[in-house]
């Protein structure tokens, strides 16, 4: 019983008004924890009551107060009928469940209902006692912290990164229960929300569970995410890193790991899975030897897809587990390098083919017997060759073995047995220095599921009666249909494994995982970077090591991570290399495409700049089988179209590198989308992209040729114009000093556009052509000339304007402090006459191109300013709707300074790097001082290291200080502190005291960035992770404003609900934050609407710059204050 | 391909100026896109009409939003659903609840009663403001009139209080308040040459001096209504004009002391008891509310317009009042000094005011 959680429910103001008669309100509060419940007086008629309620104490179980959110329900008293509930607020605890973060939550928060959206505010404060609990075998994870920052969160440091945790719970979706016919729409809604917050309380309690048995205390890129399959159930999953993390403020808890010279850096060989029941290791040796060919590197050529059929027999059906298989393979293993294979295999394994004494009702096993798994490889796009992955039979054997054992072995044994080391992924897109030794390129993959019941009927039969809110605990004995989609998201994941093992590397970084479902169907996708990392950071054994590696003692500086990590002579697939234009030592690819953010030492020249690639490809609607099988048949193209769109648009900008890439494809009734989002930048170690050629099919029409020849100059300017935007201007290097691998100046490459469904004609092409003129578009139909059309298309950001989808714009490293985070939605309607591809194609494009421009015209008084993390959703809600999701921050920059040298870049990067840890620098230090021996020491970092002598001491005194700074600022110079750092009331009264929940106080500022940082400031404390979801609904669509007006408001609601909770949990930003899901459902008949959206962030407190420059002046007075003895000071 | 949804939700919500004034003025979302368009805006941006239009509705949706919290301002400096910096809440503010010239010289000394609101039609005819517009002005007017009505205290302080307005507007709209309340008629064709500005110096004149809250700060309706008692006693006034010998007297007085100073003294001098008439009879109608109500319209008749007729220059007309008024503490036989003062104080103040052309 080592918990006390205290409520106290203070007062409410701006409450709606619930009685006609007197236009007054008799409200009270119910205060519900777990089962038990507490309630407020009632205040009489009044719209802002001041209840100041005694303090509710529950006890409970750590485990619980991981679980359960504090859910807090105001209503109005009604004598002769029942309460009118006017809203609720759900309050996670978690936050005050480790001894850092907060340590109470304080403040006014907006009262929600789903029907009526913010009605009137809250003021509630929340403590909890915890007790220590050394019981080893406890089940709640108390203490382990969660980040959703995708690096390691500033003013921490890192001892060891451990790797990869995942977790995923199910339950019935309260909205598809039989009770939802009878019940309230604000119920049912209600429902859903307190579940899934439930549910994310157990995930995150289960992953924490995990990390404490990796001995980690902390998850760093900590994503959760929403499956609603409908009728099939709710999948809540998450993955993240486990860490080992220090907080920076504490010099003596510094361990010889990180103090180790990177001399240190020798290989430790790795091996792949200490548990020997794991075969996948197996497969890693002869997996150099196969001849699987990748498709070749330099044809941007061909896709080569590689579909696999396979059928993906759950564990569970491990009654029989050779159950009946049609593989099919159509191609031979020695395919010539990327003509387009596409496979399909059905397995069918129909129902009847189930031993009759497994009737459906029965058996746990029942999952629906058809699977149909598309794999897509995508391993060589790194290497600008579009994407590779045929792989040999034998390959696909094996791969199917491994993971085919992998399976059966998670199958036979608990979920935790096998799984801690078997995916060395790391969710992170940014790293420490020198953590990030090769990039090999992106590895994705891709399986088409068919959603099925998720408790089937035998299931249901047993635990019927409990099946409502009752969370499902999938370890029981027959639970184990929640082992399906975990099933497939570990066939996905060692798909992925050895896709980055294909590319020479033993681990993927900047990882993630995403669904897309419409009605029974379901793409499952991840995608990551193949990496080389440092092991000095992970734990021993826990990443293997790629044995030809070659790992330099002294890696250059910027250019390390661009060389290839695969074996030149032996490599997976034929790939363009060159001598690395900056150190001139190693080999590598003419193209790189990464899904992390830009190394902060990495040399690039010039700005970056957004690159999209947008697709639609119709599809006719179909049932169950057969369209997954569509979607199948369809996807393999999708990615090719893809890759060439990027790869031209990465051309016709002049550069030769993509980061933080992510593709996303979404699958609806009628169509497939895709839309790729990446950064393209110049980096100065890769060769200089060659031109692109147009080439008609038909040479002997004179007017065409001319109108070919129209277009090239077209295509040429923009280049030229593009590079001078860009400001890339690599400095001329002759070609003697590069050396002879590079075959010529210009890459000569060529490109045949496939037409899409002429897959007959694609194998003739001749692919063999790495020396060949530039990179060719061919036009042969209009098709083609469309495309390149689009190309052109695509319009510049206006003057003044950048954007990016990385954390930060390569190449602008002046930022001011004024951001603006905001969302776009924008859904359309398309005309459903006679839709083509290309018709659909241009709409979307021009949705895109449209939302950008108005995104540009919004935010102009910003200007010279740029859009960072860009990050564009799809959806297909229905029939002829497409929906944009747009989540951005806009940053205002310094023009005078904008140009900057890349030299200085990278010292400026580094002092970045320095400055936001200034806490404590000898981290930092250290590796800037091994991995960059030349570099001189930048001079600014003296006075933040003085400044930190004292600053890491006592961080909360930076609030006091502050506070003080504040108040003889203002005048009021009697005011009394009492000094009480450890105490966490003191702290609770700083917070107060620095916003009043007075009257006359106006809100404070709580900042919000997808970023995970904040310009011009330091973040001084992580507080907790912020996860809420909610649903919104009306019945009065046309009186709230239209879809437009509905969603608006919605939005502005979920902002002030994360505003307020950061608010009082004492933050004044959300780094981090993401808009994780969008569901808008109308239905303008009805006059209905409903709208389901998930966000999370990390809460922080940051200070500007500028104060803290204040706060150290006055540090002498300041610092005596908090050594004497701890009383009462007054100043 | 039709848009159905657009919206954009800043974390800091963006509030455009010009937009804002369109929206205020009562345009319709394509005339302020029109507009917009004339301005030049596409040219300075390189936009399309389609993206002024969405960013047209997008504010004029975040404008409706926000109207409801600006009809209480203070709830908009709790609210937390928009995030708005200081400033521009200040700024939002103060533009919602500022008015047109035209408009509230149609409206003043009205009641702002349904009855009115019907006529807002025909003052939308006839100052080109559009209807939208004048009914926010209104609705703005009756709005504070209604919360500030039976209030205590200061009438321009419990403005500000309320509605947070800056010192200027909060002093306009006290101003409106009491016309309102005290129904005074501004309406007239004489009284045209009149703007908003001269009346509401006279309200701030009479508010100061002429009501309860000039004598008592702590009732109700202090600054609103008259100081019936006052308006009683001035009644005892009329011997200024009636007593022959003191008309006589205080006429001797004024001619003396201003004798060689005023360019028009032989007219003051013709005029002096009509003048003297006119004022003193003024104060004594005061009891009834009709009178009050016509209280400018006498004061031009009377005064302005038989002053303007001889040519009377400004500076003169503040010569003869000063000495006007300061004459009548010599004049023994009279006893009522202090409330002539407190008559006569003000209503220099406002005839000077209201004396141009």
């Amino acid at each position: 019983m080592p918990g006390k959680l205290k409520v106290k429910i203070v007062a409410g103001r701006h409450l709606p008004v619930m009685d006609r008669a007197s236009d007054l309100t008799d409200a009270f509060v119910e205060v519900k924890f777990g089962n038990t419940t507490f309630k407020t007086d009632v205040y009489l008629k009044s719209l802002n009551p001041q209840w100041n309620s005694e303090w509710f104490k529950f006890e409970v179980d750590d485990e619980d107060l991981q679980d359960e959110p504090l859910q807090i329900t105001v209503l109005d008293h009604d004598t002769y009928s029942a309460n009118d509930a006017i809203g609720k607020v759900y309050i996670d605890i978690d936050p005050l469940l480790y001894s850092e973060a907060a340590t109470v939550i304080s403040g006014w928060f907006p009262i929600y209902d789903t029907i009526h959206g913010i009605r009137g505010e809250i003021n509630v404060v929340v403590k909890v006692d915890l007790f220590n609990d050394l019981n080893r075998f406890r089940q709640s994870s108390c203490g382990v912290k969660f980040f959703c920052t995708t690096s390691i969160p500033k003013c921490y440091r890192a001892v060891i990164i451990h790797g990869f945790v995942e977790e995923l719970v199910v339950n019935e979706d309260p909205e598809y229960q039989w009770i939802d016919r009878i019940r309230t729409p604000r119920a049912s809604n209600e429902a859903r929300q307190r579940l899934i917050s439930l549910m994310s309380g157990e995930l995150q309690r289960k992953i924490g569970l995990k990390v404490l048995e990796m001995r980690g205390n902390a998850v760093v890129g900590y994503l959760q995410c929403f499956d609603l399959e409908g009728e099939s159930g709710l999948v809540v999953r998450a993955i993240g890193t486990a860490c080992t993390l220090d907080k920076l403020s504490s010099p003596a808890a510094f361990l010889p790991a990180c103090n180790s010279p990177s001399k240190e850096m020798k290989e430790i060989p790795f091996n792949e899975d200490p548990n020997p029941n794991t075969h996948s290791s197996g497969p890693s040796t002869p997996l150099k030897n196969q001849t699987y060919s990748f498709s070749p590197s330099k044809s941007y050529s061909r896709q080569s897809s590689s579909s696999d059929t396979d059928l993906s027999l759950t564990p569970k059906t491990a009654p029989y587990p050779q159950g009946p298989r049609i593989y099919l393979c159509p191609s031979s293993p020695s395919l010539s390098c990327g003509s387009l294979h596409l496979k399909k295999s059905c397995l069918l394994l129909s129902e009847s083919s189930l031993p009759p004494h497994h009737s459906s009702l029965v058996s746990p096993v029942l999952r629906k017997s058809v699977s149909f798994s598309e794999e897509l490889f995508l391993a060589a796009s790194g290497m600008g060759s579009g994407s590779a992955g045929k792989e040999g039979g034998p390959f696909k054997a094996l791969l199917r073995q491994q993971t085919q054992s992998a399976l059966e072995q998670r199958g036979g044994s608990p979920h935790r047995f096998c799984r801690r080391r078997e995916f060395p992924f790391f969710t992170l897109t940014a790293f420490p220095p020198g953590f990030l030794v090769h990039v090999g390129g992106v590895v994705s993959a891709r399986s088409v599921k068919l959603l099925d019941r998720i408790h089937n009927p035998a299931f249901v039969g047993i635990m019927g009666n409990t099946r409502s809110y009752k969370l499902l605990d999938w370890n029981s004995f027959n639970s184990d249909e929640p082992e399906t989609r975990d099933a497939w998201w570990a066939e996905i994941r060692q798909e992925i494994k050895s896709h980055a093992k294909a590319l020479g590397c033993h681990a993927v970084v900047g990882y993630s995982e995403s669904t897309s479902i419409c009605e029974e169907v379901c793409i499952l996708s991840a995608s990551g970077t193949a990496a080389v990392l440092n092991p000095r950071f992970l734990q021993d054994g826990t990443v293997e090591g790629c044995l030809e590696q070659r790992l330099e003692e002294n890696l250059p500086v910027g250019c390390g991570f661009c060389h290839i990590p695969y074996d030149e002579l032996n490599m997976p697939f034929p790939a363009h290399l060159t001598y690395c234009y900056n150190c001139r030592k190693q080999k590598v690819p003419d193209v790189l495409f990464t899904t992390v953010d830009l190394p902060t030492d990495a040399t690039v020249i010039g700005k970056g700049c957004l690159i999209q690639a947008r697709l639609c490809r119709l599809k006719k609607k179909a049932q169950a089988e057969a369209n997954a099988t569509a979607i199948s048949n369809l996807l393999p193209f999708m990615e090719y179209e893809v890759h060439t769109q990027l790869m031209n648009k990465l051309k016709l900008k002049g550069m030769n590198a993509l980061f933080g890439l992510r593709i996303q494809i979404t699958v609806g009734e009628n169509m497939l989308m895709g839309l790729a989002s990446a950064t393209g930048v110049y980096l100065a170690a890769l060769p200089t992209p060659g031109g692109i050629q147009i080439a008609g099919k038909t040479p002997n029409d004179g007017s065409y040729e001319q109108h070919i020849s129209h277009m090239q100059k077209k295509i040429n300017d923009t280049i030229a114009k593009n590079k001078e935007l860009y400001e890339i201007n690599p400095p001329e290097i002759s070609e003697e000093i590069i050396g002879s691998p590079i075959p010529e100046p210009r890459q000569r490459s060529r490109l045949l556009r496939s037409q899409s469904e002429s897959s007959d004609e694609v194998t003739e092409l001749d692919l063999s052509h790495g020396k060949k003129d530039a990179f060719v578009l061919e036009i042969d139909d209009t098709d083609a000339m469309e495309d390149v059309h689009s190309l052109l298309t695509d319009v510049p950001p206006p003057s003044g304007f950048y954007s990016c989808n990385t954390e930060i714009m390569p190449g602008i490293n002046n930022w001011t402090s004024e951001i603006q985070m905001f969302t776009s939605v924008r859904v359309i309607r398309l005309s459903s006459l006679n839709l083509t591809n290309q018709a659909l194609n241009k709409n979307f494009n021009d949705l895109c191109e449209n939302l950008l421009k108005s995104l540009y015209f919004k935010l102009r008084s910003m200007i010279p300013c740029c859009l960072c993390h860009v990050n564009f959703t799809v959806s297909l809600p229905e029939d002829e709707l497409i929906q944009v999701t747009v989540t951005a921050v806009a940053i205002t920059f310094d023009k005078n300074q904008a140009l900057q040298t890349t030299k200085t870049h990278v010292e400026k990067s580094l002092q970045r790097a320095s400055t936001d840890n200034e806490e404590l620098l000898q981290f930092p230090l250290e590796l800037c001082s091994d991995s960059l021996p030349s570099h001189p020491f930048p001079p600014a970092k003296a006075t933040s290291v003085d400044y930190s002598s004292f600053a890491d001491r006592c961080s909360s005194w930076i609030e006091l200080i502050k506070l003080k700074a504040q108040t003889i600022r203002r005048g009021s110079i009697k005011t009394t502190v009492t000094v009480e750092k450890a105490s966490p009331m003191g702290e609770g009264n700083f917070r107060n005291r620095s916003a009043p929940p007075c009257a006359n106080s106006t809100v404070g500022v709580v900042k919000m960035t997808p970023l995970s940082f904040i310009p011009g400031a330091k973040i001084t404390k992580y507080l907790g992770i912020i996860n809420m979801f909610f649903i919104r609904e009306t019945t009065s669509l046309r009186e709230e404003g239209g879809v437009s007006g509905f969603l608006h408001a919605f939005i502005a609601e979920v902002f002030a609900m994360v505003r307020a909770h950061v608010a009082a949990l004492g933050g004044n930003a959300v780094v981090s934050y993401i808009m994780k899901q969008c569901v808008f459902m109308e239905n303008p008949n009805k006059n209905q609407a409903q709208c389901l959206i998930n966000v999370s962030g990390d809460a922080v407190v940051f200070v500007r710059e500028s104060e803290l420059e204040v706060v150290s002046t006055q540090q002498p007075t300041a610092n005596c204050q908090p050594s004497c003895t701890g009383g009462e000071v007054t100043t | 391909m039709t848009s159905e949804l657009d919206i954009f939700v800043g974390n800091t919500t963006l509030i455009d100026e010009d937009v804002y004034r369109l929206w205020l003025d009562g345009y319709s979302v394509s005339d302020a896109v029109s507009l917009r368009v004339r301005s030049g805006i596409l040219e300075q941006t390189g936009a399309t009409a389609a993206v002024l239009q969405s960013d047209t509705m997008d504010h004029y949706r975040t404008f409706h939003m926000l109207e409801r919290l600006l009809h209480a301002p203070p709830k908009l400096l709790h609210q937390l659903i928009f995030q708005i910096p200081p400033s521009r809440q200040a700024l939002l503010i103060e533009r919602y609840y500022a008015f047109d010239e035209a408009f509230v010289r149609e409206v003043l000394g009205k009641k702002l009663s349904k009855g009115t609101k019907k006529d807002l039609d025909d003052i939308s005819t006839k100052t080109g403001i559009t209807l939208k517009s004048c009914r926010r002005q209104f609705d703005n007017f009756k709005r504070v009139f209604k919360v500030v009505e039976e209030m205590r205290g200061s009438l321009v302080d419990n403005i500000q209080q309320h509605f947070l307005l800056s010192d200027r507007l909060a002093r306009d709209y006290a101003a409106i308040v009491f016309f309102a309340n005290n129904r005074f008629e501004t309406g007239k064709k004489k009284l045209q040459y009149l703007s908003f500005g001269d009346f509401a110096f006279c309200a701030e004149l009479m508010i100061q001096n002429w009501t309860l809250g000039a004598v008592d700060s702590q009732v109700a309706d202090m600054d609103v209504d008259l100081d019936k008692e006052f308006l009683q006693d001035l009644k005892e006034l009329k011997m200024l004009v009636a007593d022959k010998d003191l008309l006589d007297l205080h006429k001797s007085l004024v001619c003396t002391a201003l004798r060689g100073k005023l360019g028009v003294f032989s007219e003051m001098e013709a005029n002096f008891k009509n003048l003297s008439r006119g004022l003193v009879n003024v104060a004594a109608k005061l009891t009834h509310n009709k009178d009050v109500r016509d209280l400018f319209v006498d004061l031009v008749e009377k005064f302005v317009e038989p002053c303007r007729s001889d040519h009377w220059p400004l500076n003169d007309v503040r010569l003869f009042l000063n000495q006007y008024s300061a004459s009548v503490h010599s004049l023994d036989g009279f006893r009522h000094q202090a409330l002539w003062d407190r008559y006569m104080g003000t209503l220099r103040g406002c005839l000077l005011r209201l004396y141009h052309d």
